[in-house]
């Protein structure tokens, strides 16, 4: 490791010109990034897409009216496409999320955990999408079975869990990028023989749940 | 749902990818009288006739189109520096230090700013066989995965995104062969009589 006293001054130089020149689009970005990479749903960054909203709808206003003004044509179209390319992240941002509400639909249901992790409208979603999903199974094929076989979450009522919840695989692989350099202390202990230190900026392909706790701490990034 | 990887939840597409390099800082050489912007990305300007200035490559492209400017091509793209970093290339197991989204970044230049690339014919050829080498290097490298963490240095974006479902799924499988006893197979556990995990003879595990 070659973690000597140059390193640390230049990360602390970088770190001091990340904080000051960071924009909500770059925090956006990061958090879109960690989501469409990572197997299982992360905490809805609430407070971020609020602000994020609130700049989107002042851009939007500056455009009708700067349109109304009669304002430079060049100017107006460079702030539309400033507009676009922020809604694409906070629309991408959103969907994916959907997207995984979807897939895991029970499993979420059911964990608080995940459930926690969801805004107030992705919980509202979550649970009507449930509610469908159940009685679209119900009606279609669960009412048919035999009762010891009519569980939407059991294969038979022998099963002692509940093992037909599709759920995200904590342990397939993503690659990532250690915002800084992480020692073993930053890992959960559990995994502490897999894995003991992370340099930083460097790509490593990695379990996601040996990097879970780094990556919810904010420092280590999804590619 | 244009623009968007449905299929597979944590691939990037091509696009995607591009999106993100076109958030790369690049110099250009306006030539024309603007004001600040202040966008929500950032504030960028104000602009003056021949005044170099650092935007974001998508508003570079952007001014180019209207021909309102003139993009430097970044150091990085020099001959000098480009045939130094092909011989290294050639040389060397390792990859050579290039920016993260090199291969977006000259694209989008080869197709939009062909005009401001001096001897383009050359740094192009020169791109592309770096390029042709290094996707070469990271298919033979992927041979020699095994362990269950894998750091590679100077992989450029658009390469880890090639080599991401293949070497996602590679590992994955590694990984739980190693610790198949720890981690029962969800998938084929749920189609077969259960298995009694505890019979079968246990493995001392070492991180590798």
């Amino acid at each position: 490791m070659d973690s000597g006293t140059g390193e640390g001054s230049t990360s602390f130089t970088d770190d001091y010109e990340t904080f000051i020149s960071t924009t909500d689009v770059d925090l956006l970005k990061r958090a879109w990034r960690n989501e469409k990479a990572a197997p299982e749903i992360l905490q809805y960054e609430a407070a971020l897409v609020h602000r994020i909203k609130e700049q989107i709808e002042l851009a939007e206003q500056n455009v009708e009216a700067s349109e109304a003004d009669g304002e430079d044509p060049l100017t107006m179209s460079l702030y539309q496409m400033d507009l676009d390319r922020t809604q694409f992240l906070l629309r991408s941002y959103l969907r994916v999320r959907l997207q995984k509400i979807e897939k895991y639909i029970f499993h979420i249901l059911k964990t608080d955990e995940s459930l926690n992790r969801l805004s107030d409208e992705e919980q509202t979603f979550a649970a009507s999408c449930g509610d469908d999903l159940r009685a679209h199974l119900k009606e279609t094929v669960l009412s048919k079975l035999p009762t010891d076989y009519n569980s939407e979450l059991k294969q038979s009522a022998a099963s002692e869990e509940d093992d037909m919840v599709p759920a995200p695989r904590l342990d397939s692989f993503v690659i990532c990028k250690a915002r800084q350099y992480i020692s073993g202390l930053d890992f959960e202990p559990e995994y502490s023989h897999e894995i003991t230190e992370m340099e930083r900026d460097l790509l490593t392909f990695v379990c996601y749940k040996f990097i879970k706790k780094p990556l919810e701490n904010g420092k280590i990034d999804l590619v | 749902m244009a623009g968007q990887s449905c299929s597979q939840l944590s691939l990037f597409t091509p696009d995607e990818v591009e999106f993100m390099a076109e958030d790369e800082l690049v110099e250009i050489v306006p030539n024309l009288r603007m004001d600040s912007l202040n966008f929500i990305c950032g504030d960028y300007g104000p602009f003056y006739p021949q005044i170099a200035i650092q935007v974001p490559l998508w508003l570079a492209l952007a001014l180019k189109k209207r021909g309102k400017c003139t993009i430097r091509p970044p150091q990085w793209m020099s001959i000098d520096n480009l045939t130094q970093v092909l011989e290294g290339e050639r040389e060397s197991h390792a990859f050579q230090s290039l920016p993260f989204h090199y291969v977006e970044i000259s694209r989008l230049l080869f197709d939009h700013a062909r005009d401001d690339i001096p001897e383009i014919y050359m740094v192009r050829s020169l791109v592309e066989d770096i390029r042709d080498v290094r996707f070469h290097k990271v298919e033979t490298n992927l041979e020699n995965f095994t362990a269950s963490a894998v750091t590679w240095k100077n992989m450029a974006a658009m390469e880890v995104n090639i080599i991401r479902a293949f070497s996602g799924r590679a590992l994955q499988a590694f990984y739980r062969h190693e610790n198949e006893q720890l981690i029962p197979d969800l998938d084929r556990t749920q189609d077969r009589q259960p298995q009694n995990l505890n019979d079968r003879p246990r493995r001392n595990l070492r991180p590798r």
